[in-house]
């Protein structure tokens, strides 16, 4: 397929977005890592001189990807993914650690890690396998052979000691209920979540007494106690045991600066001074940029360093300091937009392949956008992932601009598919 | 391939339901963060550095400067900004030792780790200059400059007051201030504080994460420029306050000397009294103390605070009212019998039968129970009851038995009882007889240097007299109106001018109790007195005024433990009046005597 052919058939406004989101990137890094002294953003001794020929190299990549022939990720995605594991079982044996995750490859002056290509690999497995003209998701052993697959490389990431990496491949059950997985599962996993909460801010006898009602209510509802007083008394002992291993993990398992972290997280306990530190400095700043912010190179807060990690994964401070609640506004409904245009995609394409993976990289994708956002502004622990196309970091960029590379090539190629 | 189970597609709503309600979840905590709640609009990079105002000076009335401002270099912390740093040199720099080091450190902690807080207070130029040159190795700690308070002459320590640092109460009730602020204490400097203190600047600077200074904040839009609090020029003469303290040398007493046109206070001595230097600065905590358990207590300002019975000096009082009641007149005379007289005795024989004026120039007991006693019993009254509420009331308006409402904080009422305190005394029953020793002056009867001195000009101006304050005016002219008001006695003119006579008869004449301290060229008027003291040996009083017409000064002396009144105030209340009319002193002698006050010892 040539050039003309190309431009012609890719899909502009999800390359307009993703562009977008380049720009309103470099121009938070620019003013997050401003240096008085090296003003041009050209200057590659500063991190958005970097982070511009990290834009470069991914675009001229995405560029090549768009050339190479649309099967060609289908076809070796085990391969691809084969790849990938090893690399992860290569990181546990001898990779370098940075910031105490060993998670890291070394070449040279660049590192990456690998756990970030196994969330693209990963994409493109699970999307081959299940894209297979004899694979049927309903049966039994195709969700263990699917699942199997992302587990895979979540618990080498897991062993890694990178437990926010890990979480990323929990999307996968999006992916599964879009291809046919029962809904209950995620409402089991809300259900759990609100509990977990529950015991962790209540007693524990006040939540198994509230779920003992609650049961009771609903038994009478049901009716017909008989045929279904088993489910029921399975439910509600599944619930209670639950609830106490909760209950009895917080307080005996984790250790205490664990514990720590989620009670200042969840505002049972106030703390500004240590770990609450980084936060609180979030906080102030994206607070204290108000309804309009306070102008490009204005933040006080980001300019003179307050908040750590603030061109990485802190960075969308500066943009709620120096846009304000319009300028957040306008970035979250940039994101919102550039996944619902790739689910529109993916539901338009005729290859399983191809929509699997479009709702794989979309998970990915929103499941960082949400967990970053989120810590930064209290709603999540801090773990230390990127927000997509807007952190500083090479590697990242790479990885998830391969990821809408081949997505929109998939898209392009649509039509020639039977 | 084709597309497999398209009766899921319409899933993909439910996942674009997800997304759009995560990201509203996102959008209404981001709004929360930046919009409603305050918790997190202070944006913790700007420091406001303080700047402070220059305080007014204290200015006396010819204008010679008594309280001015010096600078001084508080050394400041920001506990967050601090780094490890090498402590041992720090404290060899700042002369301190390290628990000091660590004791402050908590202290500005426990304050606020992102304010400043005053580490070492009040360097003086030479520490400063040493320190500033290497404190860029110390992140966390800077100089703020600030003024202090520096004293031309060491007198009138009661009078202008001293400042310190602000009480936790005083943060407590004004908001102006902040920690390690100083606040008047006492006199002037507390009574004038707001408008001595002038108004305090800010200087909002955005400093780094490590507390490096990096631009004004907004170019400086919501800076302030500190306002200099007012000049106040006081009634006070330090010539004649620093002479007045000069006599009043090994004693215990007071002087107070009023312009009786005005009622500014021209001198106010409390001895002993303390050098105002010695409560400045870091070594005002050790001196506060030791003034503090100092057996003579020259903290108190006795010139206010300290109450004596008026002695003879309250006859004066009594001979107006008695005219004044009609039960006297200028005629009427009283047989003395001198040390055999009775109820009450005279201090020694003179010609009898005496008048007012007699009465007044040998200090005669008799006469003045005998008025009393006529006054108490007059026909004109129902019962004594009334005879003694009409001579109540009229002692109260020489502002006497209550406070002056003026800058002269907190100063004693002393005591004149009323008809409850001998009803409740002595059951209802008692007449002129029960409260004979009132009429010379004894008894119940207590008043303030003060106090005697304002008797002194309200005697004087025959009939009025101005609350005594001492405040002139403010650099700009302004005054407080309710400080500086009029107050007119209900006694006839003419009464006044008898009892002056009496008065000038105690200088003048012949046998006058103070003949021996007249002055050429200036006639004075007064009355001495002896108060007898419970406690041991009598005190030594005298009020005077002079010139006797249109007096320029009114004052009171009290020797404390000294005896008659005319062997020791007489002669320093003489000096005074001379010092202040002519400016000098033409009488070395009896200035020699008075101040080695050798006699009684």
């Amino acid at each position: 397929m040539g050039i003309k052919n190309i431009i012609g058939k890719i899909d502009w406004f999800l390359l307009l977005l993703y562009l977008a989101l380049l720009a309103v990137g470099l121009v938070s890094i620019y003013a997050a890592a401003f240096n008085e002294n090296h003003t041009d953003i050209y200057d590659l001794t500063q991190n958005y001189g970097k982070q511009l020929l990290f834009i470069g190299i991914s675009l001229f990549t995405g560029f090549v990807i768009l050339l190479i022939d649309a099967k060609f990720f289908n076809t070796f995605a085990y391969l691809f993914y084969g790849l990938s594991i090893f690399l992860l079982l290569f990181v546990l044996v001898s990779g370098t650690t940075i910031a105490g995750s060993k998670s890291w490859i070394q070449l040279g002056i660049f590192s990456f890690q690998p756990s970030e290509l196994a969330k693209f690999t990963t994409a493109l497995a699970v999307a081959h396998y299940l894209g297979k003209n004899d694979t049927d998701f309903s049966k039994i052993k195709t969700k263990l052979i699917a699942s199997g697959l992302v587990l895979l490389p979540m618990s080498l990431v897991l062993l890694q000691g990178d437990a926010g990496s890990a979480l990323v491949f929990l999307v996968f059950l999006l992916v599964f209920y879009r291809e046919g997985m029962t809904g209950l599962i995620l409402i089991t996993g809300l259900v759990a979540i609100i509990l977990f909460l529950l015991t962790i801010f209540f007693s524990k006898w006040y939540v198994i007494i509230g779920v003992s009602v609650i049961t009771i209510a609903v038994s009478f509802i049901i009716g017909n106690l008989k045929k279904n007083i088993l489910k029921i008394i399975g439910v509600y002992s599944l619930i209670v045991i639950f609830v106490l291993g909760v209950n009895f993990a917080f307080n005996n398992i984790l250790k205490p600066h664990q514990r720590n972290r989620i009670n200042v997280i969840l505002g049972i306990e106030k703390d500004t001074k240590n770990i609450g530190y980084n936060l609180n400095q979030s906080l102030t700043a994206i607070g204290s940029g108000g309804l309009t912010g306070k102008g490009f190179l204005q933040g006080t807060m980001t300019r003179y360093k307050y908040v750590p990690e603030q061109h990485t994964d802190f960075i969308f401070c500066t943009i709620g300091e120096e846009g304000g609640f319009l300028g957040v506004t306008v970035v979250l409904l940039l994101y919102l937009a550039f996944f619902i245009r790739i689910i529109v995609l993916a539901e338009r394409q005729r290859s399983v392949f191809s929509r699997i993976y479009g709702y794989g990289i979309v998970s990915i994708l929103f499941f960082h956008f949400t967990v970053n956002i989120a810590m930064t502004i209290g709603l999540m622990p801090v773990i230390g992932i990127p927000l997509p196309f807007l952190s500083y970091g090479g590697s990242s960029l790479l990885i998830f601009s391969i990821m809408i590379f081949v997505f929109l090539k998939q898209d392009a190629n649509r039509m020639n598919i039977l | 391939m084709i597309r497999k189970n398209p009766n899921y597609s319409s899933r993909q709503y439910v996942v674009i339901g997800i997304f759009s309600i995560i990201t509203t979840i996102l959008l209404a905590r981001l709004f929360y963060i930046q919009i409603i709640s305050e918790d997190y609009k202070k944006d913790n990079t700007v420091r406001h550095t303080t700047l402070y105002p220059s305080r007014g000076r204290i200015i006396d009335r010819n204008g010679k400067v008594l309280v001015y401002n010096d600078a001084i270099y508080d050394l400041m912390v920001v506990p967050r900004a601090v780094k490890k740093i090498d402590t041992v040199s720090f404290c060899n720099l700042l002369n301190i030792d390290k628990d000091t080091y660590i004791n402050e450190l908590k202290k500005a902690r426990r304050y606020s780790s992102f304010k400043p807080s005053v580490f070492i207070s009040q360097l003086t130029k030479e520490e400063y200059g040493k320190i500033a040159a290497v404190l860029y190795k110390y992140p966390g700690f800077y100089f703020q400059i600030r003024s202090i308070r520096s004293y031309n002459y060491p007198i009138a320590a009661h009078t202008v007051g001293n400042i310190g640092e602000v009480s936790r109460q005083d943060l407590e009730n004004d908001s102006y201030y902040s920690i390690g602020d100083f606040i008047g204490k006492s006199g002037i400097e507390s009574y004038y504080e707001k408008e001595l203190r002038g108004k305090k600047g800010v200087r909002l600077i955005v400093v780094d994460v490590h507390n490096r200074e990096k631009e004004s904040f907004m170019d400086g839009r919501y800076d302030t420029l500190p306002v200099a609090g007012k000049d106040i020029i006081l009634g006070l003469d330090a010539d004649l306050q620093q002479y007045g303290e000069y006599l009043m040398n090994n004693k215990s007493g007071s002087i107070v000397a009023i312009e009786p046109s005005t009622g500014e206070v021209l001198a106010m001595i409390s001895a002993p009294t303390y050098n105002p230097t010695d409560l400045v600065g870091r070594k005002r905590s050790n001196s506060y103390q030791r003034l503090l358990d100092d057996s003579l207590r020259p903290l108190i300002n006795r010139a206010v605070n300290g109450t004596y019975p008026p002695g003879s000096t309250f006859k004066t009082i009594n001979a107006l009212i008695g005219l004044q009641s009609k039960a006297v007149n200028t005629t009427t005379k009283y047989i003395c019998n001198g040390p055999d007289s009775s109820p009450i005795k005279c201090t020694h024989y003179h010609h009898s039968p005496v008048g007012l004026i007699d009465g007044l120039e040998n200090s005669c007991n008799p006469y003045f129970w005998n008025v009393y006693q006529d006054m108490l019993n007059s026909y004109r009254f129902k019962n004594v009851k009334q005879g003694y509420q009409f001579w109540y009331d009229l002692v109260l308006q020489f502002g006497l038995g209550t406070s002056f409402k003026t800058d002269i904080a907190s100063n004693s009422p002393g005591n004149i009882p009323d008809t409850n305190y001998f009803n409740k005394l002595y059951r209802g029953v008692w007449n002129a007889m029960t409260v004979r020793s009132l009429s010379i002056g004894q008894g119940e009867l207590l008043v303030t240097p003060l106090q005697l001195a304002n008797m002194a000009a309200a005697i004087g101006n025959e009939g009025f007299y101005y609350p005594p304050h001492y405040i002139k005016r403010f650099e700009d002219g302004s005054m407080n109106d309710s400080i500086y008001h009029k107050v007119t006695i209900d006694i006839d003119k003419a009464y006044f001018k008898n009892v002056k006579e009496g008065m000038r008869n105690v200088f003048e004449g012949n046998r006058g109790t103070a003949r021996f301290y007249r002055i050429d060229s200036i006639t004075v008027a007064g009355k001495t007195g002896t108060a007898e003291n419970p406690h041991g040996l009598d005190h030594s009083i005298i009020m005077a005024f002079a010139p006797i017409d249109n007096p320029r000064i009114a004052i009171a002396v009290i020797v404390e433990n000294a005896g008659f009144g005319s062997s020791w105030a007489a002669p320093i209340a003489s000096l005074m009046i001379e010092k202040y009319i002519k400016g000098y002193v033409t009488r070395p002698e009896i200035e020699e005597r008075v101040v080695k006050f050798e006699d009684i010892k």
